[in-house]
Protein backbone atom coordinates (compact mmCIF):
# COMPACT_ATOMS: atom_id res chain seq x y z
CA UNK A 1 0.00 0.00 0.00
CA UNK A 2 1.52 3.36 -1.01
CA UNK A 3 2.02 6.13 1.54
CA UNK A 4 -1.13 8.31 1.39
CA UNK A 5 0.68 11.65 1.73
CA UNK A 6 4.22 12.55 0.72
CA UNK A 7 5.42 16.15 0.78
CA UNK A 8 8.83 16.92 -0.71
CA UNK A 9 10.94 19.99 -1.55
CA UNK A 10 8.00 22.32 -1.00
CA UNK A 11 8.71 26.05 -0.85
CA UNK A 12 6.27 28.88 -0.24
CA UNK A 13 6.50 32.65 -0.06
CA UNK A 14 4.02 35.48 0.05
CA UNK A 15 4.47 38.57 -2.12
CA UNK A 16 2.79 41.53 -0.46
CA UNK A 17 1.94 43.87 -3.29
CA UNK A 18 0.30 46.32 -0.94
CA UNK A 19 3.59 46.65 0.96
CA UNK A 20 5.78 47.64 -2.00
CA UNK A 21 5.91 44.07 -3.24
CA UNK A 22 8.06 42.71 -0.43
CA UNK A 23 8.51 38.97 -0.59
CA UNK A 24 8.11 37.02 2.62
CA UNK A 25 9.63 33.56 2.45
CA UNK A 26 7.47 31.31 4.58
CA UNK A 27 8.91 27.87 4.08
CA UNK A 28 11.46 25.97 2.10
CA UNK A 29 12.58 22.39 1.70
CA UNK A 30 9.52 21.00 3.39
CA UNK A 31 9.73 17.22 3.36
CA UNK A 32 7.75 14.67 5.35
CA UNK A 33 5.24 11.91 4.82
CA UNK A 34 2.29 10.41 6.64
CA UNK A 35 1.63 6.69 6.55
CA UNK A 36 -1.76 5.01 6.73
CA UNK A 37 -2.87 4.67 10.36
CA UNK A 38 -0.34 7.21 11.55
CA UNK A 39 -0.93 10.56 13.27
CA UNK A 40 1.83 13.06 12.54
CA UNK A 41 1.78 16.25 14.57
CA UNK A 42 3.28 19.52 13.31
CA UNK A 43 5.36 21.09 16.09
CA UNK A 44 7.12 24.39 16.65
CA UNK A 45 6.34 27.77 18.19
CA UNK A 46 3.28 29.71 17.07
CA UNK A 47 3.77 31.90 14.02
CA UNK A 48 6.27 29.45 12.53
CA UNK A 49 3.80 28.44 9.79
CA UNK A 50 2.09 25.27 10.98
CA UNK A 51 -1.38 26.35 9.85
CA UNK A 52 0.05 27.65 6.57
CA UNK A 53 1.59 24.25 5.95
CA UNK A 54 -1.74 22.51 6.54
CA UNK A 55 -3.39 24.96 4.13
CA UNK A 56 -0.78 24.15 1.49
CA UNK A 57 -1.44 20.44 1.85
CA UNK A 58 -5.18 21.12 1.51
CA UNK A 59 -4.60 23.17 -1.65
CA UNK A 60 -5.94 26.30 0.00
CA UNK A 61 -2.56 28.03 -0.32
CA UNK A 62 -0.56 27.69 -3.52
CA UNK A 63 3.05 26.52 -3.25
CA UNK A 64 5.96 28.01 -5.21
CA UNK A 65 7.64 24.68 -5.91
CA UNK A 66 7.84 21.09 -4.77
CA UNK A 67 5.42 18.17 -4.71
CA UNK A 68 2.48 17.20 -2.55
CA UNK A 69 1.78 13.63 -3.59
CA UNK A 70 -1.55 12.13 -2.66
CA UNK A 71 -3.03 8.77 -3.42
CA UNK A 72 -6.44 9.50 -4.90
CA UNK A 73 -8.76 7.06 -6.62
CA UNK A 74 -6.06 4.42 -6.98
CA UNK A 75 -3.44 6.68 -8.49
CA UNK A 76 -0.84 9.12 -7.28
CA UNK A 77 -1.28 12.79 -8.07
CA UNK A 78 0.55 15.99 -7.29
CA UNK A 79 -1.71 18.43 -5.49
CA UNK A 80 0.87 21.20 -5.91
CA UNK A 81 0.19 21.38 -9.63
CA UNK A 82 -3.37 20.00 -9.83
CA UNK A 83 -6.13 22.06 -11.45
CA UNK A 84 -9.08 23.34 -9.37
CA UNK A 85 -11.41 20.55 -10.50
CA UNK A 86 -8.95 17.89 -9.43
CA UNK A 87 -8.37 19.55 -6.05
CA UNK A 88 -12.13 19.68 -5.42
CA UNK A 89 -12.49 16.03 -6.31
CA UNK A 90 -9.58 15.11 -4.00
CA UNK A 91 -11.24 17.07 -1.19
CA UNK A 92 -14.56 15.37 -1.81
CA UNK A 93 -13.19 11.85 -1.77
CA UNK A 94 -9.75 11.65 -0.18
CA UNK A 95 -8.60 14.68 1.75
CA UNK A 96 -10.56 16.00 4.73
CA UNK A 97 -9.84 19.11 6.79
CA UNK A 98 -11.01 20.33 10.17
CA UNK A 99 -10.26 24.03 10.25
CA UNK A 100 -9.66 26.05 13.37
CA UNK A 101 -12.83 28.03 12.89
CA UNK A 102 -16.13 27.08 11.35
CA UNK A 103 -17.10 29.17 8.33
CA UNK A 104 -20.85 29.25 8.76
CA UNK A 105 -23.33 29.45 5.95
CA UNK A 106 -26.37 31.56 6.73
CA UNK A 107 -29.56 29.67 7.53
CA UNK A 108 -28.12 26.13 7.29
CA UNK A 109 -28.84 23.99 10.38
CA UNK A 110 -25.93 22.46 12.31
CA UNK A 111 -27.02 18.92 11.44
CA UNK A 112 -27.03 19.77 7.72
CA UNK A 113 -23.62 21.43 7.97
CA UNK A 114 -22.34 18.13 9.38
CA UNK A 115 -24.18 15.92 6.86
CA UNK A 116 -23.08 17.91 3.80
CA UNK A 117 -19.80 16.05 3.04
CA UNK A 118 -21.73 12.76 2.96
CA UNK A 119 -24.32 14.17 0.56
CA UNK A 120 -21.47 15.28 -1.71
CA UNK A 121 -20.36 11.64 -1.80
CA UNK A 122 -23.80 10.36 -2.75
CA UNK A 123 -25.20 9.19 0.60
CA UNK A 124 -29.00 9.47 0.79
CA UNK A 125 -30.21 12.56 2.68
CA UNK A 126 -32.04 10.70 5.46
CA UNK A 127 -29.11 8.38 6.15
CA UNK A 128 -26.61 11.26 6.10
CA UNK A 129 -28.71 13.16 8.63
CA UNK A 130 -28.92 10.16 10.89
CA UNK A 131 -25.15 9.72 10.91
CA UNK A 132 -24.73 13.46 11.46
CA UNK A 133 -27.04 13.36 14.47
CA UNK A 134 -25.10 10.45 15.94
CA UNK A 135 -21.86 12.42 15.54
CA UNK A 136 -23.33 15.50 17.24
CA UNK A 137 -24.72 13.36 20.07
CA UNK A 138 -21.33 11.75 20.58
CA UNK A 139 -19.72 15.19 20.83
CA UNK A 140 -22.35 16.20 23.42
CA UNK A 141 -23.83 19.02 21.38
CA UNK A 142 -27.21 19.74 23.00
CA UNK A 143 -30.05 18.33 20.89
CA UNK A 144 -31.86 21.72 20.92
CA UNK A 145 -29.05 23.15 18.80
CA UNK A 146 -29.06 20.59 15.99
CA UNK A 147 -31.69 22.33 13.90
CA UNK A 148 -30.21 25.82 14.38
CA UNK A 149 -27.61 27.50 12.16
CA UNK A 150 -24.27 27.51 14.06
CA UNK A 151 -23.55 31.23 13.53
CA UNK A 152 -24.73 32.09 17.06
CA UNK A 153 -23.12 29.08 18.79
CA UNK A 154 -20.28 29.45 21.30
CA UNK A 155 -16.71 28.76 20.18
CA UNK A 156 -16.72 25.26 21.65
CA UNK A 157 -20.09 24.41 20.09
CA UNK A 158 -18.97 25.61 16.66
CA UNK A 159 -15.75 23.65 17.05
CA UNK A 160 -17.72 20.47 17.71
CA UNK A 161 -19.90 21.02 14.63
CA UNK A 162 -16.67 21.48 12.70
CA UNK A 163 -15.17 18.27 14.08
CA UNK A 164 -18.33 16.27 13.38
CA UNK A 165 -18.30 17.54 9.79
CA UNK A 166 -14.63 16.65 9.34
CA UNK A 167 -14.84 13.19 10.89
CA UNK A 168 -18.12 12.06 9.31
CA UNK A 169 -16.62 10.69 6.09
CA UNK A 170 -14.10 7.91 5.52
CA UNK A 171 -11.52 10.17 3.85
CA UNK A 172 -8.10 8.46 3.75
CA UNK A 173 -6.27 11.60 4.81
CA UNK A 174 -7.44 14.00 7.50
CA UNK A 175 -5.90 17.38 8.34
CA UNK A 176 -6.64 18.76 11.81
CA UNK A 177 -5.97 22.38 12.76
CA UNK A 178 -6.22 22.51 16.57
CA UNK A 179 -9.47 20.59 16.76
CA UNK A 180 -9.47 20.57 20.57
CA UNK A 181 -8.49 24.20 21.18
CA UNK A 182 -11.77 25.38 22.65
CA UNK A 183 -13.11 22.13 24.11
CA UNK A 184 -13.50 21.03 27.73
CA UNK A 185 -11.81 17.88 29.09
CA UNK A 186 -14.80 15.64 28.45
CA UNK A 187 -15.10 16.57 24.79
CA UNK A 188 -11.33 16.53 24.32
CA UNK A 189 -11.46 12.90 25.39
CA UNK A 190 -14.18 12.21 22.81
CA UNK A 191 -12.04 13.74 20.07
CA UNK A 192 -9.00 11.72 21.20
CA UNK A 193 -10.99 8.50 20.91
CA UNK A 194 -12.32 9.57 17.50
CA UNK A 195 -8.74 10.10 16.35
CA UNK A 196 -7.76 6.67 17.70
CA UNK A 197 -10.60 5.12 15.68
CA UNK A 198 -9.46 6.88 12.51
CA UNK A 199 -5.95 5.57 13.06
CA UNK A 200 -7.26 2.05 13.57
CA UNK A 201 -9.19 2.40 10.31
CA UNK A 202 -5.95 3.21 8.48
CA UNK A 203 -6.52 6.94 8.00
CA UNK A 204 -3.42 9.13 7.68
CA UNK A 205 -3.74 12.10 10.05
CA UNK A 206 -1.74 15.32 10.02
CA UNK A 207 -2.50 17.79 12.76
CA UNK A 208 -1.66 20.72 14.96
CA UNK A 209 -2.30 20.26 18.69
CA UNK A 210 -1.26 22.86 21.22
CA UNK A 211 -2.74 20.87 24.08
CA UNK A 212 0.20 18.75 25.31
CA UNK A 213 -2.01 16.17 26.90
CA UNK A 214 -3.91 15.52 23.65
CA UNK A 215 -0.70 15.64 21.63
CA UNK A 216 0.93 12.99 23.77
CA UNK A 217 -2.07 10.72 23.44
CA UNK A 218 -2.49 10.89 19.65
CA UNK A 219 0.91 11.70 18.15
CA UNK A 220 3.00 8.91 16.63
CA UNK A 221 5.61 11.36 15.42
CA UNK A 222 6.30 15.07 15.63
CA UNK A 223 7.54 17.02 12.61
CA UNK A 224 9.28 20.22 13.68
CA UNK A 225 8.11 22.94 11.31
CA UNK A 226 10.84 25.37 12.41
CA UNK A 227 13.28 23.20 10.47
CA UNK A 228 11.54 24.40 7.27
CA UNK A 229 11.24 28.01 8.32
CA UNK A 230 13.67 30.59 6.94
CA UNK A 231 12.98 32.72 10.01
CA UNK A 232 14.82 30.30 12.21
CA UNK A 233 17.74 30.15 9.80
CA UNK A 234 17.99 33.93 9.90
CA UNK A 235 17.90 34.12 13.67
CA UNK B 1 -21.73 11.40 -16.45
CA UNK B 2 -19.55 12.24 -19.40
CA UNK B 3 -16.33 13.91 -18.54
CA UNK B 4 -16.37 16.78 -20.99
CA UNK B 5 -16.81 20.52 -20.55
CA UNK B 6 -20.25 22.03 -20.99
CA UNK B 7 -18.91 25.33 -22.25
CA UNK B 8 -15.62 26.07 -23.99
CA UNK B 9 -14.67 29.72 -24.20
CA UNK B 10 -11.72 30.69 -26.40
CA UNK B 11 -10.21 34.18 -26.66
CA UNK B 12 -13.41 36.12 -26.31
CA UNK B 13 -12.91 39.84 -26.88
CA UNK B 14 -15.40 42.65 -27.14
CA UNK B 15 -14.44 46.15 -28.19
CA UNK B 16 -16.68 49.19 -28.04
CA UNK B 17 -14.92 51.24 -30.72
CA UNK B 18 -11.41 51.67 -29.37
CA UNK B 19 -12.48 50.88 -25.82
CA UNK B 20 -11.98 47.39 -24.42
CA UNK B 21 -15.01 45.62 -22.99
CA UNK B 22 -13.22 42.36 -22.36
CA UNK B 23 -10.12 40.89 -23.96
CA UNK B 24 -8.89 37.38 -24.72
CA UNK B 25 -10.90 35.53 -22.10
CA UNK B 26 -10.63 31.73 -22.26
CA UNK B 27 -11.90 29.03 -19.90
CA UNK B 28 -13.81 25.76 -19.74
CA UNK B 29 -16.89 25.26 -17.60
CA UNK B 30 -17.69 21.72 -16.47
CA UNK B 31 -21.06 20.19 -15.61
CA UNK B 32 -22.03 21.01 -12.02
CA UNK B 33 -19.40 23.70 -11.73
CA UNK B 34 -20.08 27.21 -10.49
CA UNK B 35 -17.73 29.91 -11.73
CA UNK B 36 -17.69 33.37 -10.17
CA UNK B 37 -16.45 36.35 -12.17
CA UNK B 38 -15.44 39.16 -9.83
CA UNK B 39 -14.03 42.64 -10.25
CA UNK B 40 -15.16 46.19 -9.66
CA UNK B 41 -17.68 47.97 -11.86
CA UNK B 42 -16.28 48.64 -15.30
CA UNK B 43 -13.95 45.65 -15.18
CA UNK B 44 -15.76 43.98 -18.08
CA UNK B 45 -17.44 41.17 -16.19
CA UNK B 46 -20.97 41.92 -17.38
CA UNK B 47 -19.74 42.43 -20.95
CA UNK B 48 -18.14 38.99 -20.77
CA UNK B 49 -21.33 37.43 -19.37
CA UNK B 50 -23.42 38.98 -22.13
CA UNK B 51 -21.01 37.72 -24.80
CA UNK B 52 -21.22 34.19 -23.39
CA UNK B 53 -25.00 34.25 -23.15
CA UNK B 54 -25.28 35.53 -26.75
CA UNK B 55 -26.86 38.77 -25.57
CA UNK B 56 -23.90 40.57 -27.14
CA UNK B 57 -21.92 39.60 -30.22
CA UNK B 58 -18.23 39.26 -29.30
CA UNK B 59 -15.74 41.07 -31.56
CA UNK B 60 -13.62 37.92 -31.76
CA UNK B 61 -13.25 34.51 -30.21
CA UNK B 62 -15.48 31.47 -29.98
CA UNK B 63 -17.89 29.95 -27.46
CA UNK B 64 -18.79 26.29 -27.83
CA UNK B 65 -21.63 24.65 -25.95
CA UNK B 66 -22.27 20.95 -25.50
CA UNK B 67 -25.87 20.22 -26.53
CA UNK B 68 -27.98 17.60 -24.77
CA UNK B 69 -27.09 15.09 -27.50
CA UNK B 70 -23.40 15.58 -26.64
CA UNK B 71 -22.48 17.54 -29.74
CA UNK B 72 -20.31 20.66 -29.28
CA UNK B 73 -21.83 23.60 -31.17
CA UNK B 74 -20.30 26.99 -31.71
CA UNK B 75 -22.84 29.59 -30.64
CA UNK B 76 -22.02 32.14 -33.34
CA UNK B 77 -22.70 29.51 -36.01
CA UNK B 78 -26.20 28.77 -34.76
CA UNK B 79 -29.24 30.39 -36.27
CA UNK B 80 -31.03 33.07 -34.30
CA UNK B 81 -33.95 30.68 -33.76
CA UNK B 82 -31.66 27.96 -32.36
CA UNK B 83 -30.02 30.40 -29.98
CA UNK B 84 -33.39 31.63 -28.76
CA UNK B 85 -34.55 28.09 -28.17
CA UNK B 86 -31.40 27.34 -26.17
CA UNK B 87 -31.94 30.49 -24.11
CA UNK B 88 -35.53 29.49 -23.35
CA UNK B 89 -34.89 25.88 -22.47
CA UNK B 90 -31.34 24.82 -21.68
CA UNK B 91 -30.15 28.12 -20.26
CA UNK B 92 -31.33 30.64 -17.73
CA UNK B 93 -30.34 34.26 -17.24
CA UNK B 94 -30.91 35.93 -13.88
CA UNK B 95 -30.70 39.70 -14.12
CA UNK B 96 -29.63 42.00 -11.32
CA UNK B 97 -32.88 43.89 -11.67
CA UNK B 98 -35.75 41.38 -11.60
CA UNK B 99 -37.85 43.74 -13.71
CA UNK B 100 -35.48 42.96 -16.62
CA UNK B 101 -36.14 39.25 -16.36
CA UNK B 102 -39.82 39.20 -15.44
CA UNK B 103 -42.98 40.36 -17.11
CA UNK B 104 -44.22 42.77 -14.51
CA UNK B 105 -47.80 43.03 -15.73
CA UNK B 106 -48.67 39.31 -15.74
CA UNK B 107 -49.19 37.09 -12.72
CA UNK B 108 -46.42 35.25 -10.87
CA UNK B 109 -47.85 31.94 -12.04
CA UNK B 110 -47.84 33.09 -15.65
CA UNK B 111 -44.25 34.30 -15.34
CA UNK B 112 -43.18 30.79 -14.40
CA UNK B 113 -45.66 29.03 -16.71
CA UNK B 114 -44.60 30.99 -19.76
CA UNK B 115 -41.21 29.25 -19.89
CA UNK B 116 -42.96 25.88 -19.65
CA UNK B 117 -45.21 26.75 -22.56
CA UNK B 118 -42.10 27.69 -24.54
CA UNK B 119 -40.94 24.08 -24.24
CA UNK B 120 -44.29 22.74 -25.42
CA UNK B 121 -46.32 22.21 -22.23
CA UNK B 122 -49.97 22.98 -23.04
CA UNK B 123 -52.07 21.51 -20.23
CA UNK B 124 -53.27 24.41 -18.06
CA UNK B 125 -53.65 22.32 -14.91
CA UNK B 126 -50.13 20.89 -15.20
CA UNK B 127 -48.60 24.29 -15.86
CA UNK B 128 -50.36 25.81 -12.88
CA UNK B 129 -49.35 22.94 -10.64
CA UNK B 130 -45.69 23.07 -11.69
CA UNK B 131 -45.67 26.85 -11.32
CA UNK B 132 -47.15 26.47 -7.83
CA UNK B 133 -44.46 23.93 -6.90
CA UNK B 134 -41.72 26.24 -8.03
CA UNK B 135 -43.16 29.17 -6.09
CA UNK B 136 -42.98 26.91 -3.04
CA UNK B 137 -39.38 25.97 -3.76
CA UNK B 138 -38.35 29.61 -3.88
CA UNK B 139 -40.38 30.26 -0.73
CA UNK B 140 -43.17 32.32 -2.24
CA UNK B 141 -46.52 31.45 -0.73
CA UNK B 142 -48.71 29.69 -3.30
CA UNK B 143 -51.64 32.01 -2.55
CA UNK B 144 -49.65 34.75 -4.30
CA UNK B 145 -49.72 32.83 -7.61
CA UNK B 146 -52.23 35.20 -9.22
CA UNK B 147 -50.54 38.39 -8.06
CA UNK B 148 -48.35 40.43 -10.36
CA UNK B 149 -44.65 40.82 -9.49
CA UNK B 150 -45.32 44.55 -9.21
CA UNK B 151 -46.95 43.74 -5.88
CA UNK B 152 -43.86 41.79 -4.69
CA UNK B 153 -40.91 43.01 -2.63
CA UNK B 154 -37.43 43.12 -4.22
CA UNK B 155 -36.39 39.83 -2.63
CA UNK B 156 -39.59 38.08 -3.73
CA UNK B 157 -39.20 39.37 -7.28
CA UNK B 158 -35.66 38.01 -7.38
CA UNK B 159 -36.84 34.60 -6.15
CA UNK B 160 -39.62 34.63 -8.74
CA UNK B 161 -37.09 35.38 -11.45
CA UNK B 162 -35.07 32.38 -10.30
CA UNK B 163 -38.14 30.13 -10.37
CA UNK B 164 -38.96 31.35 -13.88
CA UNK B 165 -35.45 30.45 -14.98
CA UNK B 166 -35.24 27.04 -13.35
CA UNK B 167 -38.66 25.65 -14.23
CA UNK B 168 -37.46 24.21 -17.54
CA UNK B 169 -34.57 22.34 -15.84
CA UNK B 170 -31.81 24.27 -17.58
CA UNK B 171 -28.24 22.99 -17.51
CA UNK B 172 -26.55 26.37 -17.44
CA UNK B 173 -27.49 29.54 -15.60
CA UNK B 174 -25.98 32.98 -16.08
CA UNK B 175 -26.38 35.37 -13.18
CA UNK B 176 -25.56 39.06 -13.14
CA UNK B 177 -25.21 40.32 -9.55
CA UNK B 178 -28.13 38.17 -8.36
CA UNK B 179 -28.00 39.56 -4.82
CA UNK B 180 -27.20 43.17 -5.69
CA UNK B 181 -29.58 45.70 -4.22
CA UNK B 182 -31.07 43.34 -1.63
CA UNK B 183 -30.68 43.90 2.09
CA UNK B 184 -28.54 41.39 3.97
CA UNK B 185 -31.19 39.14 5.51
CA UNK B 186 -32.94 38.83 2.14
CA UNK B 187 -29.55 38.24 0.54
CA UNK B 188 -28.74 35.41 2.96
CA UNK B 189 -32.03 33.72 2.18
CA UNK B 190 -31.47 34.01 -1.56
CA UNK B 191 -27.89 32.73 -1.31
CA UNK B 192 -29.00 29.75 0.71
CA UNK B 193 -31.69 29.04 -1.84
CA UNK B 194 -29.31 29.33 -4.79
CA UNK B 195 -26.74 27.14 -3.08
CA UNK B 196 -29.32 24.44 -2.44
CA UNK B 197 -30.75 24.57 -5.96
CA UNK B 198 -27.36 24.47 -7.64
CA UNK B 199 -26.41 21.45 -5.51
CA UNK B 200 -29.69 19.55 -5.89
CA UNK B 201 -30.05 20.14 -9.61
CA UNK B 202 -26.37 19.75 -10.50
CA UNK B 203 -26.49 23.05 -12.40
CA UNK B 204 -23.54 24.77 -13.97
CA UNK B 205 -23.51 28.48 -13.36
CA UNK B 206 -21.54 31.59 -14.19
CA UNK B 207 -22.11 34.29 -11.59
CA UNK B 208 -20.95 37.85 -12.03
CA UNK B 209 -20.61 39.62 -8.71
CA UNK B 210 -18.57 42.31 -7.04
CA UNK B 211 -19.28 40.71 -3.68
CA UNK B 212 -16.45 38.35 -2.71
CA UNK B 213 -18.50 36.79 0.09
CA UNK B 214 -21.13 35.75 -2.46
CA UNK B 215 -18.39 34.29 -4.64
CA UNK B 216 -16.96 32.34 -1.69
CA UNK B 217 -20.32 30.92 -0.73
CA UNK B 218 -21.54 29.90 -4.17
CA UNK B 219 -18.61 29.21 -6.46
CA UNK B 220 -16.02 26.49 -6.94
CA UNK B 221 -13.77 28.52 -9.16
CA UNK B 222 -13.17 32.21 -9.53
CA UNK B 223 -11.91 34.64 -12.19
CA UNK B 224 -10.77 38.12 -11.25
CA UNK B 225 -11.15 40.77 -13.95
CA UNK B 226 -9.58 44.19 -14.24
CA UNK B 227 -9.75 46.54 -17.23
CA UNK B 228 -11.38 43.85 -19.36
CA UNK B 229 -8.69 41.23 -18.73
CA UNK B 230 -8.70 38.15 -16.48
CA UNK B 231 -5.77 38.80 -14.15
CA UNK B 232 -6.10 35.83 -11.82
CA UNK B 233 -8.12 32.64 -11.71
CA UNK B 234 -8.30 29.41 -9.76
CA UNK B 235 -9.94 27.60 -6.92
CA UNK B 236 -12.21 30.08 -5.11
CA UNK B 237 -10.81 29.59 -1.63
CA UNK B 238 -7.24 29.77 -2.91
CA UNK B 239 -7.80 33.02 -4.82
CA UNK B 240 -9.43 34.56 -1.74
CA UNK B 241 -7.03 33.21 0.91
CA UNK B 242 -3.78 33.34 -1.07
CA UNK B 243 -4.26 36.04 -3.73
CA UNK B 244 -1.23 36.54 -5.95
CA UNK B 245 -1.92 39.64 -8.02
CA UNK B 246 -1.67 43.14 -6.58
CA UNK B 247 -5.22 43.97 -7.59
CA UNK B 248 -6.68 40.78 -6.09
CA UNK B 249 -4.81 41.44 -2.85
CA UNK B 250 -6.29 44.92 -2.80
CA UNK B 251 -9.81 43.54 -3.41
CA UNK B 252 -9.49 40.91 -0.70
CA UNK B 253 -8.02 43.34 1.82
CA UNK B 254 -10.86 45.77 1.13
CA UNK B 255 -13.57 43.40 2.44
CA UNK B 256 -15.29 44.79 5.51
CA UNK B 257 -15.16 42.46 8.48
CA UNK B 258 -18.19 42.15 10.72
Amino acid sequence: MPTPLVVSEVAKSFTMHLRDGIRLPVMSNVAFSVKAGECVVLGGPSGIGKSSLLKMVYGNYAVDSGQILIEHGGRLLDLATADPRTILSVRRATLGYVSQFLRTVPRVAAVDVVAEPLLGRGTAAAEAREIAEAMLARLNLPRELWQLPPATFSGGEQQRVNIARGFITDHRILLLDEPTASLDAKNRAVVVSMIEEKKAAGVALLGIFHDEDVREKVADRIVDVSAFSPRKAAA
Amino acid sequence: MTDAPLLKVRDISKFYGARIGCKNVSFDLWPGEVLAVVGESGSGKTTLLNCLATRLMPSSGAVEYRMRDGEMRELSRMSEAERRFLMRTDWGFVHQNPADGLRMAVSAGANVGERLMAVGERHYGNIRETAGNWLGRVEISVDRIDDQPRAFSGGMRQRLQIARNLVTSPRLIFMDEPTGGLDVSVQARLLDLLRGLVQDLGLSAIIVTHDLAVARLLSHRMMVMKDGVVIEQGLTDRVLDDPREAYTQLLVSSILQV
